[in-house]
Order: structure tokens, then sequence, then C-alpha cells
């Protein structure tokens, strides 16, 4: 059946299944790909994005239980002041490495950092333990992730 | 011998832009450049090509086309440099492109043809780029002076322009491409002094770093294209199983799903997105003929290799006489070490898009062998190369995976089946259910030592299936695999050596392949090791004891060395910690790592600390030789602690990330970096680090419980205290 969804401030009206996974919603028919597929089961944390501001792992989130939520992929992290933090603290320390689990990983580390400024250790092993990086940039996760609380979140890109 | 060298032998020491002007005449435009590109250069006339990995158009922008993959590793930044360095220009003025599939070309000059993989990218690129950067500037700066009616020495360039310092003119590239594209490429080419180096060495920003943090990289599953459809596959899930029977009724009844493909050992459900397509699958009704596997198990297999591994085998190296040695010793010690078949796991899911046309086929997909895929493409389709084009992409990892083209393969034989571009997507379940997996290797190690404790005995016999028989047949001569026995004594030397190899393959269907480290990986496990036991039984330190064999290997032991003082080696540790060491050589570079590992009282090991010490001769790019560590020292953790495909009634028993573990941030230790100053020429670093930490693991394990495994992965239940 028909769904309209509200993706980083736009609605979008869908027609696929109600058990219908987020994660092919986003990619397949409304074509925004940074969201990533890494294991359908929520083990790997790669589709993560924001529902009302909750990480949230799409890949088990089905269209039906989205209702009216605000949505936000990594395609708009930019536009909150933790998502800003945290990519320029990715680019500075370089963390990527093939970077195909990084959208998941910084939609992870900006819910950590915005509902917590100053994380420590154990409060990003749990919020950042749900998400696998197979090319192993853990060292440089945690530490950009303390670079971005000690940093001021770059102004917003205008436009 | 390690692959590049032979492999390569016959071009290796051909510059790249030799080949490139063997291969159709060096400069003239339309001639040399394949046709993706001709057609781009084209439709920007004035553009100057001076080979296949530079071009320079009217306004001066610089293209770099890009032979190696970029999978994580860095080549994205390190190969433009190299060109950089040489063009006199600054990597921001630098635009990339993949290079399509031409093994000609682009082909890796230690390999013979275009393929990432065997952490060769910068061996290979370390003076043929560099080469073909300068030869670009040097027909800039002759365009200019010519231009100027002035000595070309004269000249210099900088920053993409061309300056005549003495009367303050200055040119930029993009006003010298015509000139310049009618030049011949200068035979002598000057490289510069690596102390004038202005970008080797220091650390530079990867170019690919912004693309990868707001979701804007292309991988090959983020592939759209008009009028696309998604499948997904089931293979049988028995090697060299087949389609019995199908019933898609209820699969076609999905909304979404468009079609069902079957083939003689899979079915794959076309649909509108991959929901539907998941939930078609989900809604076959198959039976599968299980064939002559379906009671095929990893025991049976290891009990096959425990009985071939009797040997003899193909001789590797035999160096005095070992047998003698052995009678003579005043110790002698004998170990078996073994470890697992091991699925890639690669972030990026398995996946390929295809659309056959009448005339021609294209394939968007990432690829570590884009030469191969061409042509498995062309040999389905029936098509002629030239009408397959490969247009490559980010890789989400690759690992050796994507040194395989049975994804390739796969997707094109659905795709022929369907109308349009298809994207076939693999699950996670079907990517580790359906893996060329790393072999299963059963080693025998024996050894003696004199009254002294000095070893006077090495042997080593490897026993696993043969990657290079089926991968390039032609480098498997008389049974005897290069990879396989790759390093299988070491940085060590010995009085008297044996090394040999025993090929035993799984049964058809189950196929084997390269996997980070290849054979330098699995040997350093059971090298290593072995090398801590006789530490032990010439109640020697294990630092002080590989000291005493690396005489011949002063950069071995220099790693060495600093590792074991960066990491503080003998200072004392709490109760259930312990500290362990490995050292290797493999791709042409030296690595020394320490790990320091607590081992809990439920056999729970965590690795606390890792120090590496690297000698990788002369460094490109400091920060990704440092990212590499890092990441191959967890890469090597997660299969030390976790990695094992098994086999059960001819089905691999893992599926998904719950049953084939990776680690996680939260049990990711510290790692310490150090890496040595050196003019040598540099050493691949793609993989040594995942080829060292195993054994510094099991090696600090035993030092912590005084438990001695022999077999990954690391089994806890043996390191229960409690």
């Amino acid at each position: 059946m028909a769904y309209t969804i509200k993706v980083n401030g736009a609605s979008h009206t869908v027609d696929v299944d109600d058990d219908t996974p987020l994660l092919w919603v986003l990619r397949d028919v409304l074509g925004m790909t940074g969201t990533k597929f890494g294991c359908g089961m929520a083990l790997c944390g790669a589709c993560t994005v924001h529902v009302d501001g909750a990480p949230t792992r799409s890949c088990i989130t089905t269209i039906d239980s989205v209702g009216d939520s605000a949505i936000t992929t990594i395609e708009a992290i930019d536009r909150t002041p933790s998502g800003r933090s945290i990519q320029q603290a990715w680019v500075d320390l370089e963390v990527p490495q093939c970077g195909y689990c990084q959208s998941g990983q910084i939609m992870s580390a900006s819910a950590l950092l915005r509902d917590n400024p100053h994380p420590g250790d154990t409060e990003i092993d749990d919020a950042m333990s749900g998400n696998i990086c197979r090319c192993g940039t853990y060292v440089r996760i945690r530490a950009a992730i303390k670079q971005a609380a000690a940093s001021p979140a770059p102004a917003a890109k205008k436009g | 011998m390690p692959l590049d060298q032979v492999v390569g032998a016959g071009i290796s020491r051909r510059s790249l832009l030799k080949l490139v002007s063997a291969a159709g005449g060096g400069l003239v435009l339309g001639l040399t450049l394949p046709w993706p590109v001709r057609e781009a250069a084209a439709a920007a006339s004035g553009t100057f090509a001076p080979d296949a990995f530079i071009r320079i158009d009217r306004a001066g922008q610089v293209t770099m086309v890009m032979p190696y993959v970029e999978m994580g590793q860095g080549t994205y930044t390190s190969i433009p440099m190299l060109l950089a360095e040489e063009l006199e220009v600054g990597l921001d003025q630098v635009h990339l492109e993949h290079a399509p599939a031409d093994d000609k070309l682009y082909a890796n000059p230690l390999l013979g043809f275009q393929a990432t993989g065997g952490s060769t990218a910068i061996r290979a690129s370390w003076e043929p780029m560099r080469r073909a950067g300068a030869a670009a500037r040097m027909m800039l700066i002759s365009a200019a002076a010519a231009t100027w009616n002035v000595e070309a020495a004269a000249c210099h360039a900088a920053s993409g322009a061309v300056i005549h310092a003495a009367s303050k003119r200055k040119l930029g590239y993009g006003a010298l491409v015509d000139k310049a594209a009618a030049l011949p490429v200068p035979e002598q080419i000057a490289l510069k002094d690596p102390k004038d180096f202005k970008l080797i060495g220091k650390p530079a920003k990867r170019l690919d770093t912004p693309l990868k943090v707001n979701g804007k990289a292309e991988f090959g599953i983020d592939t759209r294209l008009p009028g696309m459809k998604i499948a997904t596959v089931a293979s049988s899930p028995v090697f060299g199983g087949k389609l019995a029977s199908l019933d898609d009724s209820k699969a076609k009844a999905v909304k979404g799903v468009r079609q069902v493909v079957r083939l003689d050992e899979a079915v794959a459900v076309v649909a509108d997105h991959m929901g539907a397509a998941k939930k078609g699958l989900a809604a076959l009704e198959i039976k599968w003929d299980d064939g002559a596997n379906a009671h095929v198990s990893t025991a049976d297999l290891v009990r096959e290799m425990d009985a071939a591994s009797q040997g003899p085998g193909v001789v590797d190296k035999n160096e005095g006489d070992v047998a003698a040695a052995l009678q003579g010793a005043a110790t002698r010690l004998e170990a078996v070490y073994q470890v697992p078949f091991l699925a890639h796991a690669a972030m990026e899911p398995m996946n390929c898009t295809v659309h056959v046309a009448r005339d021609r086929c294209d394939v968007w997909v990432g690829t570590q062998i884009a030469g191969r895929a061409r042509a498995v493409t062309a040999e389905l389709t029936g098509l002629p190369p030239e009408q397959v084009e490969i247009h490559n992409h980010y890789i989400g990892g690759g690992f050796g995976r994507r040194l395989d083209v049975d994804g390739i393969a796969l997707a094109v034989r659905i795709a022929k089946q369907v109308d349009g571009p298809v994207k076939v997507v693999w699950t996670r379940e079907e990517d580790i259910q359906h893996d060329i997996y790393r072999p299963y290797y059963y080693d025998r190690m024996a050894a003696g030592l004199d009254a002294d404790g000095k070893v006077v005995a090495w042997s080593h016999r490897v026993t696993g299936s043969s990657i290079l028989a089926r991968w390039l047949p032609p480098a498997f001569k008389d049974g005897h695999d290069f990879d396989a026995v790759e390093a299988a004594m070491g940085p060590y030397s010995f009085p008297n050596a044996h090394v040999d190899y025993v090929r035993h393959e799984p049964p058809a269907g189950l196929l084997t392949g390269w996997w980070r480290g290849v054979g330098v990986t699995h040997n350093a496990f059971m090298v290593e090791g072995f090398i801590d036991e006789l530490a032990g039984a010439a109640k020697q330190d294990p630092v002080a004891f590989r000291r005493g064999l690396l005489d011949k290997s002063p950069r071995a032991r220099a790693v060495l060395d600093l590792a074991a003082a960066k990491a503080g080696w003998g200072s004392p540790l709490p109760a259930g910690s312990g500290r362990g060491v490995s050292v290797i050589f493999g791709f042409g570079t030296y690595v020394a790592q320490v790990a320091e590992v607590a081992v809990g009282k439920d056999g729970q090991v965590r690795v606390k600390r890792v120090v590496c010490a690297v000698d990788c001769g002369h460094v490109v790019n400091p920060d990704t030789v440092k990212a590499q560590i890092e990441g191959g020292a967890i890469f090597g953790i997660t299969a030390a602690l976790y990695g094992e495909i098994t086999l059960k009634d001819g089905r691999v028993e893992q599926a998904n990330f719950d049953s084939y573990q990776m680690l996680r941030i939260d049990e990711a230790p510290a790692i310490e970096i150090h890496i040595m100053e050196s003019s040598e020429a540099p050493g691949g670093m793609g993989e040594p680090s995942t080829s060292t930490i195993g054994p510094a693991v099991v090696n600090a394990i035993f030092a912590a419980t005084g438990v001695r495994l022999r077999k990954l992965p690391i089994d806890t239940a043996q390191l229960k205290s409690a």
C-alpha cells in the first residue's frame, strides 16, 4: 500500500508492502544510497538512520512502523551540529578506509554526541559496538568522537 | 618466491611507461587510450594525454586515471602522490577516475595484468608512476620553453604551471597542452632526488575521505540506472549441488517481484527493490539436488589432510641435511599447526549490476581484477571484449574477495535472462555461505636444537589447497605453489632447513582464494608459534631467541628490537596477562608486533595493546601506513579470536555476523605504531599487519596462561582457569 514518509524534511509517498524494510525504501525506491546494506539483521549497523533522532537500524524497521516520524539519513546529517562535528573529526583524523560502514558509524556517533556531548570510553563502546567496521578503523573512530566532543561544531553550510 | 616476482618476472623491469608505449605508440591521442577515455578526450579536444594515467585539458584540469582500485588501502591518494610529485601539481588540483578494463594499458607491472592485490600497488607504481609524472612535466616544460624561445633547462614547473624565472614568465599547464601533445615522450627521464620530495613521505589527506563521510562515495552496490531491477540470489547450499525443482508461484505473487530466473545451481528473484526480492526469495519452494558433497564435513576434511600431510611433499627448500641434523639434535620438537577456512565478509555484500544489450554489455561493479571481469563477461555473453565495458567503483572492502569474478559471472548469467539492467545483490548469508574461502592449512613442523639451544634443523611441511593452481595455473609448476610456502621459514636463517608442500583440495565445488595476507598470514602463524615453542625448549626469552636467528636479516632484527623496546618487553604485567611477539618479512616489508593480552578465568581473551614496528622502505603516505597497520591488526585479531568457516552436510554452518563474528569497537586494543626511516624501495602495507598479529596474540596467551594453542581460532575452553 502507499505510505508517506518524511525523510530529511521532505515527504515521499511510496507504494510497497507493509513489511518492507525502510532500508530498501531509502536505497532502491527513493534512490538515497548513502545508507548501506550490511547484514539485514541489525547485526552490523551499516544501515543506521535517525528516526525522530534515535539511531535506528533501517534494515529491520518496516515501513508500516515509521508513521510520521522524521527520518534523517547520512545525506542530511550535516544539518545537525553534532553531525557536522562528527563529519569534521572523521575528515581530520582520516577515519574511513573502504568507507562502506562509515555512514552508519557517523549516524551512530552523531546521535551519541547530541545526547552526550562528552562521552567517555564506556559510553562510546555502548553507542558504537553495534557498528562493525571490517577495515578496523575503531581506534580512529574513538579518537574522532573525542575530538568532535572537544571542538565547536563547524557552521552549517549555506544553500 | 612471492607472487609479484614470479608472475611478473618477464616484465617487472620494464617501466609501465615503456609498456604503454609498446602497447600502441605512446603519445598520439586516440591510439593508445581506451575508448571511454578517448571519447572524453575527444569531447574536450586539445587534451594532453601523454600516457594512460594523466590527462590535462585546456582549462588546466589534471585528471588521473587510477589503474589500482581503492578498497580502503589508500591507493587513490598514494598513486596520485607519486604522479603529482613529479608532475608538479598539488593533490588539490587533481581529479580522479577509475580506469576502464584494459590489461595492456593498466597492467600491474608486477603481475602482468590489471589487478590490485598482494600489497603490490605501491611497489608496482613506485618507479613507473613517478616516471609517468616526470615525462609529462618535461613535455610541458619543453612546450613552454618553445613558446618563449628559451632553453628548457632555464624553466621549472610548480603547482601546475611552468615558470621561466629569469624573465618571470609563467604559463599554466592548460595553456600548454596543445603544444605538449605534439611532442615526443622524452627517452631520458630524470626523477627527483628524494630530498626534494614535496609530497612523498609527508602525511597527505586522503582524496576519497570527503566522499566517505557524507554518503556520496559510490560503491558498486549503489549503482542506479533507469529501469534497473534488483535481484537477489540463492545458490545451492551444498557446494556442487543443483536445482532439482522449483515452485515460484508464491514468490511471483509478492508485490514488486517481476521475474524468477533459474540457473543450473541457483535461483534469482528479480524485483523492483531488494525488499521485494528478498521476500520473493523466501517464498520460493526450492528442492536442491545436493550431489556428491551432501555429507562433507570439516572433520572429514581435516582427517584427510592429516593423512595427506604424512607426505612427502613437493620440495620448496632443502638446505643442508635436515634428517641428519634432527638425528643428531639434543632436543627435537614436532608440532601440528592448523588454520581454518575463512570467509572475507567485506562490509559491502557481493553485488554486480549488468545490462546485456544486443551488441554490448555494461557491468557496474567494484572489482580488483577488471580485465578478467571483462573477459568473463565477454565469454558468457559471446560478445567481443571491446563491446564489454566494466565500470569500476569504490570497493566496500576487498581483502582478496574481489580478485575473483564468480559474482560477476553469476550476475551476467542472470542478466542474460532479464530485459534491461539488473543489479544482483547477495544477502549477507549468501555472501558468507558462497564465498571463495581462505584455505584450511594443516602444517607439520619439526625442529632440532643442540645442547646450547641453537636451532640445528628446521622442517615445515605445508598441506592445503592450491589457490594458484586454480587462479593462475601457469604459476603452479610441478606441484609447487610458491604462495602456500611463502615465508615458511619466517625471516630466519637455519643451518639445515626443509620446506615442502602437499597439495590437498577440498571437494569439487568448494573453492579457495586469496585472503588478506595470503601465504604469509598462514605461515606466520605456524612459524612464529613454533619459534616461540623452540625458544621455550631452549629456555630463552622469545625476543632474544629470535634475535639470535636474525644475523642475516638486520632489518627484521631492527623492527624486532624497536617493537620490544617500545612495548616494555620484560616489564611486569598483572596476573592473567601476557606479552607475545612475532616478526615477519612479507610483501617487501618488515613488521614486528608485541601483543598484550588478558585472559579471564572464563578463558575469554582480550587484546589490550599492540605495539608495532615497521620498516616498509621509503614511505609514501605515512598516515596510510599507520591506518593499514591499525586495520590489519584488527582484521587479524578477528580471525584469531573468531574466524572459522565450518562445513556440515556439505553446507557452511556460519551465515551472518552472529555466527561469523567480527571484532567490535569495545574489543579493539590500543595500537601504537613506530615507522622506521628507510630509503629502501617501498614495501607493501595492505597485508603485513594481518599476518603478524595472530601469532603475537597466541604467543601472548601462552605467556599469560602457559597454554600453547596451535590452532585458530583460539579455543577459549582450553584457557578456562576457574
